[in-house]
Order: C-alpha cells, then sequence, then structure tokens
C-alpha cells in the first residue's frame, strides 16, 4: 500500500466519482421535506406572534376549529408538562423545557414568528383561512432584540427565573445573561506586561442565518396504537425521534423517523420546531398532516447564529512572539440559552501557542428566534475579532502577517485549548504554503487589498452505526443513519469499497430510517466522514473476515491461511492454491452481513487558512472580492471534489457574513429582512472561483487519515476580509457585517 | 377563502370594461411583483386582468422617430432591439437590471413602473429619457410623463379603469446618449438602494440638453432639474460635475431603512450621477 514516499496508495479514496444521489438531485427527481406525500395527507399551518415579547393572556380557536376541513386544533396547551432536563445532541442541545416551548408558546411569546397555535385543515387555504379566525389576546411587553442592550441592567427580562451561571460571585438577580464562562491559563496581566507591542480593539458583527435552501417540513401520522412514523430531512433522523419523543413524552421506539433529502442545514437542522406539533395535529385530526414553512418562517423563527461583541487585547514581544492575549465576548443567544459560549471561547485562540491568557465569554438571551448551530458555532465571529488584532499586531510589528502567524503557530505536541497535546496539525504547512502561494505575492491596484486568517474547530467524535450487506450477485449495500449533507453516502461506499477491494460501482450506499439501523449521532461537528466512516470500515472489515471464514472452510484451512487482496480470497496454504471472488464466495452458503457502531473520542482537529483579495470603491463603498485562496488541513480527502466543495463553501458564506448578512430589527423587533432580497447572502457573480489547496497530515485514529471539513473553511473568511478591506481603505473594520455605507462611515470617522 | 378570477382580454376596450367593473381587479403582465405580493397577503385581488394578449400592449415598434414599448413587453426583449439599443442604451440597460434572468423574461417596464417602488431601476432612467405613457381608461386614450404615473409608493396616480398601454421614447437626437447606474450591495438580484439615470445630448463637446433621473431617495422617482442645468453648457468638467453632484444631494429626500441609510443614499446618489453623466457622455461622442 505504501509507495515511496510512504504515501498510502488507494485504489478509490481520493478519487472522484459521481455521487449516489446527483442526478435525481440535478434533474429534480430528488424528494425533499416538503414533497413528501402520503395517503389521507391534510395540510398544517402554524399561526406565528406578531410581537417580539408578550404575555398570551388567552387563545380562542373556536371560531377555527368551526370552520369546515378544518380536522385539528392544537396550542400549547395541548404539550405535555415536562422536568427541565439537558439534552446533548452532540452539536446544539439545551434544556428539553426550552425545546418543547420554542415548538409552541405557552404564557409568553419570545419573538416575533414564535409559534401560538396550529391548525389542519383538508387543503392549505383552508388551513391558511383557519388561522386568520383565531384570537389572541397578547399583552405586549418591551422587547429587547440588541445583544449590548439585553445586558444592560434595566433591560426587559425575558426569563423572570433566570441567573447568571458562573460569576464568581453568585446574584439572585434576574437578568438576561445566562452564564458567564472563563478559561484561562497563567497570569493575563503579567503576559501583556511582559508584551512589548499590544494590539487592542472592540468587534461586534449582527446575527446570521444559516441560508439553507430548503425550508423546514415534516410529515407526519399518528397511528391510533401510538405509533408515530415521521418524514422529514434534517441532519439527524435520530435527533429528531429523541427530541420528539420528549417533547411529547412518547416512548422512543414508537416513534419512526424517514429521512427524506436535505437542500441544506449548515447547522441548522439539529434541532426540531414542527415535528411535536405535527404528531399532535395528526393525534387529533387521525390523518397524517404535512407541515411545512415558508421562507420568512424559517428566517423569522429557525435558529440563527448569534449576534457578538468581543473585545481582544493581544501582546507580544519586539520578535513577535504572542506573550498574553485577553478575549471577552458576549453572543446573542435568541430567545433561550445557548450561543455557543464553550466552542467560540476555546476556538478563539487555539492556533496559537500563548502562554498566559484569558477567555471570558457570555451567553445573552434576547427577543430573537432562538440561535442553533451554524458551521463552527459560536466560534466564527470570535475569531473574526482575534485574526482582525492579530493583523493589527502585524502591522505594528511591521512584520508579515504569515510570519507573525507562524512564529506562534501551534503544531503537534503544543497544549491544545483542552490540555490535551495536539496530534498531528497542519497549521505551519499551511502557513509555509500559503507564503509560497502565487496568490500572496500577486501585486495588488490602487484601493485594493489583502487579508489573511487562521481558523481552528476542534471537531467531534460520536456516535455511528453502520451495516454492510452483501448480496448473492456480490455486489455491496452500505446503511448508515447518518443523513446525507455534504456527499457522505459517496465518502461511505468508497471507504468500504476501498477496504473490500471491489470498485465504487459495486457498492451503494444509503441512509436509513430509525427503526432500520442502530443510533447514529446527527450530522454535524464535521463528524460523519470521521465516525461514521470509521463504523464502514469496521463493518466492512468484519464483512471481510466472515469471508475469509467461509473460503477457509470451503478450502479446508485455518482462517489464518486466508489473505485478503483486490476483492478476492487467496489460499496461502502451502498445498493448496486458489481464489475465490465476492460473488463466489456470496453464492456458497448466502450473502453475508455485519453492522458495527463506534464511539470515537478523539477526532482530529479542523483548521484552515485563507488568503482574500479585495477592492473597495472608494466612493460607494462597495466590496469586490477579487481572489480567494483557501488552505485547509484536510487529514486524508476521501472524496477531494466535496472536500473542496466544503471549503468554497464555507467561503462563500463566510464572504456573505463579511459583507452584506445580518438580521435587521425594526423599532417593535420585528425582523425587518425575512427573505433573500434582504437578507444577502451571496449571489454566483458576487463572487471569484475559490482556489483551494488540501494539505493532507492524516489523523492517525481514522483507518484513511480522515479529519473532519465542514466547519474549518467558515472561521476564517470574516477576518480574512475584514483584514483584506482594512489594507484597501488604510482603516480598520471592527463591525459585520461591512456593507457599504458601514465602510463609508468608519472611513469617514477615522479621517 | 375566495379565489380570484382571471380575465384574458384580447383588446384594449375588453380591458377597461373589466378594469372597470371591479375595483379589485389589478393588471398582471409579467406578475414577478403582483404574484409574489399576493403570495405573501399583502394584496388580495379580486380579478386579474391579463394584458399580454393585446396586441398594442406587446412588442417594440418605430414611433415619430422613436420607439413605442408594449407595456407587457419583457424586458430582455428590448436587449433583442438593436436601434433601440443603439439609441437608449442606459435605458435597456436599466431594465435589465431588475431581478434575475429568469424574472426578466417575465417583468415588464410597465409593471416596473405601475408598481410604484421608489427603488424601481427602470423608472428614473425612462425620466431621464424623457419617456411619455400611453394611458387608456373609460374615458379614452391621454399620453403623460412617465413622472406623473407613480404618485407615492406602491400607488400611480390611475384613476379606476386605466391602465399603460405602452411606453413611448422619443428619439434620440444626434450626439445623444444615456446611461444608468444603480448602488446594491450585491452584483445582481437586488433592490436599488440608490439608482441614476442621466440622458444627455453634447454638440462640439458641450453639453446641449440633459436630464437626470433618481431613484429610491425619494417617495417616487425623482427629475432633478438643477442636476440637468448643472450640465447644460459646460463640457462635463470637474466644477459641472461637481455642481450637478450638489444640485443631486439637495434633491434627495431619503428615509433610512434595512436597505440603506439616508446619508448613504445622499452621498451615493451624486457619485453615481456623476458616473452616469460620464458614461452618457462616452457613448455620445462615440456615435
Amino acid at each position: 500500500m505504501n509507495d515511496m514516499s510512504g504515501k498510502p496508495q488507494y485504489r478509490v479514496v481520493g478519487t472522484r466519482p459521481v455521487r449516489p444521489d446527483g442526478i435525481d438531485k440535478v434533474t429534480g427527481k430528488a424528494v425533499f421535506s416538503a414533497d413528501h406525500f402520503v395517503a389521507g395527507m391534510i395540510y398544517g399551518a402554524i399561526l406565528r406572534s406578531p410581537h417580539a415579547h408578550a404575555r398570551i393572556r388567552s387563545i380562542d380557536t373556536s371560531k377555527a376549529a368551526a370552520l369546515p376541513g378544518v380536522k385539528a386544533v392544537v396550542t400549547g396547551a395541548d404539550f405535555p408538562a415536562l422536568k427541565s432536563m439537558e439534552v446533548d445532541l452532540g452539536e446544539g442541545g439545551g434544556d428539553i423545557v426550552d425545546m418543547s416551548v420554542n415548538c409552541m408558546a405557552r404564557d409568553k411569546v419570545f419573538y416575533d414568528g414564535h409559534a401560538v397555535a396550529a391548525v389542519a385543515a383538508t387543503s392549505a387555504s383552508i388551513a391558511a383561512e383557519a388561522l386568520e379566525l383565531i384570537t389572541v389576546d397578547y399583552e405586549v411587553l418591551p422587547h429587547v432584540t440588541d445583544l449590548a442592550a439585553a445586558m444592560a441592567d434595566d433591560a426587559p427580562v425575558l426569563h423572570a427565573r433566570m441567573r447568571t451561571k458562573g460569576l464568581d460571585t453568585p446574584s439572585d438577580k434576574p437578568t438576561n445573561v445566562s452564564m458567564r464562562f472563563v478559561m484561562e491559563k497563567g497570569d493575563v496581566a503579567a503576559g501583556l506586561a511582559r508584551a512589548k507591542v499590544v494590539a487592542r480593539g472592540s468587534f461586534s458583527s449582527a446575527p446570521v442565518h444559516q441560508g439553507y435552501l430548503e425550508p423546514q417540513a415534516c410529515t407526519v401520522a399518528y397511528n391510533s396504537d401510538g405509533q408515530v412514523q415521521i418524514w422529514a430531512s434534517s441532519q439527524g433522523a435520530f435527533m429528531i425521534r429523541t427530541v420528539t419523543a420528549q417533547v411529547l413524552n412518547l416512548p422512543i421506539a414508537d416513534i419512526r423517523v424517514t429521512p427524506l433529502e436535505i437542500g441544506g442545514g449548515f447547522g441548522g437542522k439539529t434541532v426540531i420546531y414542527l415535528e411535536p406539533v405535527a404528531v399532535l395535529l395528526s393525534k387529533k385530526s387521525g390523518r397524517p398532516v404535512r407541515l411545512a414553512m415558508s421562507r420568512s418562517d424559517v428566517f423569522r423563527a429557525t435558529g440563527p447564529a448569534p449576534g457578538t461583541i468581543c473585545d481582544v487585547a493581544i501582546g507580544c514581544d519586539e520578535n513577535g512572539i504572542i506573550t498574553g492575549a485577553e478575549v471577552t465576548f458576549s453572543g446573542s443567544a435568541g430567545a433561550f440559552p445557548g450561543s455557543g459560549t464553550h466552542p467560540a471561547a476555546v476556538c478563539s485562540l487555539a492556533p496559537y501557542k500563548i502562554p498566559d491568557y484569558r477567555i471570558v465569554g457570555h451567553d445573552v438571551v434576547t427577543n430573537m428566534a432562538c440561535t442553533a448551530a451554524y458551521r463552527s458555532p459560536g466560534a466564527p465571529p470570535i475569531i473574526f475579532a482575534v485574526e482582525s488584532i492579530v493583523d493589527e499586531l502585524a502591522g505594528k510589528l511591521g512584520m508579515d502577517p504569515i510570519d507573525l502567524r507562524l512564529r506562534n503557530a501551534i503544531q503537534e505536541g503544543d497544549p491544545s485549548p483542552s490540555g490535551v497535546p495536539f496530534g498531528p496539525i497542519g497549521l505551519k504547512e499551511m502557513l509555509e504554503a500559503a507564503k509560497v502561494h502565487p496568490h500572496w505575492s500577486e501585486p495588488l491596484e490602487a484601493n485594493q487589498g489583502r487579508g489573511i486568517a487562521a481558523g481552528y474547530w476542534p471537531n467531534f467524535g460520536g456516535q455511528s452505526t453502520a451495516s454492510v450487506s452483501l448480496t448473492d450477485d456480490g455486489t455491496v449495500i452500505v446503511t448508515t443513519g447518518s443523513p446525507d449533507i455534504g456527499g457522505s453516502r459517496a465518502s461511505m461506499a468508497m471507504m468500504a469499497a476501498e477496504v473490500i477491494g471491489l470498485p465504487y460501482d459495486s457498492v451503494r450506499a444509503t441512509v436509513a430510517d430509525t427503526s432500520s439501523i442502530g443510533y447514529s449521532m446527527l450530522t454535524g461537528g464535521s463528524r460523519t466522514t470521521f465516525a461514521t466512516g470509521k463504523a464502514v470500515v469496521e463493518a466492512t472489515e468484519k464483512v471481510v473476515d466472515g469471508l475469509k471464514a467461509r473460503a477457509a472452510s470451503i478450502w479446508g484451512v485455518d482462517a489464518g491461511a486466508v489473505e485478503w487482496a483486490g476483492g478476492e480470497a487467496r489460499c496461502t496454504a502451502q498445498d493448496k492454491e486458489g481464489t475465490l471472488s465476492v460473488r463466489e464466495l456470496c453464492g456458497k452458503g448466502g450473502p453475508i452481513s455485519a453492522e458495527a457502531t463506534v464511539n470515537p473520542p478523539d477526532p482530529g482537529p479542523g483548521i484552515a487558512v485563507q488568503i482574500v483579495d479585495v477592492e473597495v470603491d472608494p466612493d460607494t463603498g462597495t466590496v469586490t472580492v477579487l481572489r480567494v485562496t483557501a488552505l485547509q488541513d484536510v487529514g486524508r480527502a476521501i472524496h477531494p471534489s466535496y472536500v473542496e466543495g466544503q471549503m468554497q463553501g464555507g467561503v462563500v458564506q463566510g464572504i456573505g457574513w463579511a459583507l452584506n448578512e445580518g438580521y435587521v430589527f425594526n423599532a417593535k423587533g420585528q425582523l425587518d429582512n425575512a427573505g433573500f432580497l434582504d437578507y444577502r447572502i451571496p449571489v454566483a457573480s458576487d463572487l471569484p472561483m475559490i482556489s483551494t489547496v488540501m494539505i493532507e497530515v492524516p489523523w492517525p485514529s481514522h483507518p484513511f487519515g480522515v479529519k473532519g471539513v465542514g466547519e474549518a473553511p467558515i472561521c476564517p473568511p470574516m477576518g480574512a476580509v475584514a483584514n483584506a478591506v482594512s489594507a484597501a481603505t488604510g482603516v480598520r473594520m471592527h463591525h459585520l457585517p461591512m456593507s457599504p455605507d458601514r465602510i463609508l462611515t468608519e472611513v469617514a470617522a477615522a479621517q | 377563502m375566495t379565489s380570484a378570477t382571471y380575465h384574458a382580454p384580447a383588446s384594449i376596450a375588453e380591458a377597461v370594461g373589466l378594469l372597470s367593473s371591479d375595483p379589485a381587479a389589478r393588471i398582471i403582465a409579467g406578475g414577478t411583483d403582483l404574484i409574489v405580493q399576493a403570495r405573501a397577503g399583502r394584496v388580495k385581488p379580486g380579478a386579474y386582468v391579463d394584458i399580454k394578449r393585446i396586441s398594442a400592449a406587446i412588442g417594440i415598434r418605430s414611433f415619430e422617430g422613436g420607439f413605442a414599448i408594449g407595456a407587457a413587453t419583457p424586458c430582455t426583449a428590448l436587449l433583442e432591439h438593436a436601434a433601440l439599443c443603439a439609441a437608449w442604451p442606459g435605458m435597456v440597460e436599466a431594465a435589465n437590471l431588475i431581478g434575475s434572468v429568469q424574472v426578466r423574461n417575465r417583468a415588464t417596464m410597465g409593471g416596473n413602473l405601475c408598481n410604484a417602488s421608489p427603488a424601481a431601476d427602470s423608472v428614473p432612467a425612462l425620466i431621464a429619457a424623457g419617456a411619455t405613457c400611453l394611458v387608456a381608461g373609460p374615458s379614452g386614450e391621454r399620453v403623460i410623463p412617465v413622472t406623473d404615473i407613480p404618485s407615492a409608493p406602491g400607488r400611480t396616480s390611475l384613476a379606476q379603469g386605466e391602465f399603460v398601454v405602452e411606453i413611448r421614447l422619443p428619439a434620440q437626437p444626434s450626439g445623444g446618449s444615456d446611461a444608468y447606474l444603480r448602488a446594491i450591495p450585491r452584483t445582481e438580484m437586488d433592490i436599488a438602494v440608490v439608482g441614476a439615470g442621466v440622458s444627455l445630448v453634447m454638440d462640439g463637446g458641450v453639453c446641449k440638453s440633459a436630464r437626470v433621473g433618481l431613484g429610491a431617495v425619494a417617495p417616487t422617482a425623482l427629475l432633478v432639474e438643477a442636476a440637468a442645468a448643472a450640465l447644460i453648457g459646460t463640457t462635463l468638467d470637474d466644477n459641472a460635475l461637481d455642481a450637478m453632484g450638489e444640485a443631486v444631494s439637495a434633491a434627495c429626500k431619503p428615509i433610512d431603512d434595512k436597505r440603506g441609510t439616508a446619508s448613504y443614499r445622499t452621498h451615493t446618489a451624486a457619485v453615481l450621477a456623476r458616473r452616469a453623466a460620464l458614461i452618457a457622455r462616452d457613448r455620445a461622442g462615440a456615435k
């Protein structure tokens, strides 16, 4: 398997076959959530609060229930009362009571778009008409959507029982600050005091949405025996099953969730909104019910990523060696706690060796939809602030920003934020590759600037199950419980094909429903190719063991006398020789299958570096992104095209976050840009072709060296774009998004 | 829930009859604004009167040395009319900044005008071009300047039963051309934060006549006569352009909203008008 350089030579891993779902998606045949149809199905609709913060005095649904064609009406009163309990979903999670109240408001609404009632009717138009017949008596309360305002002493308090966790001195004062989290090492004051040069700044960013194209939707059939069938796209069919069961107090095994094709998630589909509502509507009506969100519902009611404020100070000596750093930040969690404070703290300074640091994070509730995971949840806007200050430091030292980062870059053996030493990590390799890349030395013209930034995300392992079944003709079926969000079916088939020694086209990968495969944690944390891939490899190895055992029994030799290579068994016993193919072996005694469950605690880290060139129109403030080079330590690229797709996609979303995306609230606290016209994700013509450089530093605990690649690429873009804009204008940018009027304002203020 | 009826009259008279008899009836051409608004519940038309089967409302023809463009003609069709593109390139560009290519295959200048958004891209260019409209109604036909159609955001001056049949562009004099620029944070598929259209006639390097139209800086698109006056009689030197920019900014009465601040709009309107004037001058000189 090894050539002279020591790099393994694979037959399938590292090639670029067509993904199994590709043709259906290109031709429009793929069935996404809102496409699913069940015989006898009726149509659900949800009434949403127009108020950012209000007490519900009463809800009168009698007229809606009396409308011909209406089969069920549901309000918060139909939901069981629950005890507070933390639910850990790997990426995301929170208190089950909050999750339930987020699905349907009880005594209060916490944001514009919060669900207050639902109906199911024989047509979508009757359901819409029924919503208009529901009367909700609201007592409108003062609201707060702005992060800094929510932390003020006189802010309207969302949750009367909330007290700040993690204070040095506990306080009994009601507050919107749900938690204070501190991470520190050494003595930050001494570290900064040792510095010859210190750079400081205050930064902020607006809440942004994941911007997936497919709105949430589900179809639910509640049977009279209590069994429930759910069809929905998500990042985790098992997550839907668990949370729906817990919200409704149902036995988990009574719920079967069938995953449908997913039109993007980026972390946003790691939580549920509709499924418990649809279960109750189906139970009351006795009919299957489909519930689907509109685009406006998606923006108003599904989790954005938090808005942030962040103060950073970093000091270094005259040689550019960082002596100390201090990061203090807050994130707006929306209606319920959970803005990614821990991961933001962990990632903020992770790329650099810093002897003395202190990181303090605050999680703050606001009258906005409850935040959900978004690629590297919590971390990207904090990394933007840190990478801006690293750039500032390089400027003060008159040092090349790559050289400054190289002098401080972590490498294998250095302590990671958790204290455990880093395993193989390719930050220095990337920075060295960036330095010699033609992009870094290409001349720039007037009003143009170049920026660079790094970004770290720890990645996740977690539980995964895979089964591998052979068929009579020797072809292979790989089954997992991990929704395919970025080409994972292709990667799973490729890894199985590599292990068993068959061509890619002989292996078909499917994603099973929750009653047909063992538990798998959701697709998130960049874990699927790593952890589920590991399960696939182990299950395939078991199948190969079974094939070898069968060959041994056919030949009448010890299993040790059978070697597996090139997709066939070879007898190594001295007195016998011969080969048996998978097909021949399956033809004698029936197909072989095996299952494997893994729970690897040791995922490889995600780390990325990006170079961005921009041109800023000095008269209008418009930014044109001219060139991007994205580098990433990918461990081992199973399917390089899909790895590059993750890298390019992270850059695109990061450019949107940097330049134009952001929630805009009106004076009433309503979301004012709940659509793709005014919530401006980049369009194709906004972007140059994004060059990718994959650096392969294999991860030892995965059979092929895989490191998760889905999240790290969204960590550097905002810092890289901001550093480029700052270079082009000569003025440090402090706020995201860097919209044209913001840039003109900051430049004017600096002059 | 009541559903709307749909009519596709073949004549102007039939359309006027339908519109006159039902106050809830709305004209539909491309439907790229109306259908979206109806789906969002912002409008509830009782009837749709589709004017695409009325021959006078479709197509581009020569008219009095200029052009008559049927109100229901899709924007992309303008690009295929070589004489129109040569005479009024800025107006054709403006109409082809609306939405996306797919949207413009349906969307029309008539709809863009009568939707009465202050940010409509084709309207400042039509104003700069000195365009007029043929309006049909219960009391017959009349011709009015494009400037007179929008009366407020989302409102027009058209009386019940009236609709715009065609848009008329005057003859382009020798030495004349136009240009339109808009500011958006993206490169396409967006709504103007500011729009500026300039039409002018050059003679021996001197500006003989000019018109300046602005969008998204006031409740309706503006004709800024003071800006034009700053250009007329000059070579479009820096002093003239500065004076025009000042006149443009002075005419702006914008609001702060989710798409941009009032101060950004006021500043950028002058920047874009200046740039558009220079493009129009270069185009005029190239003739």
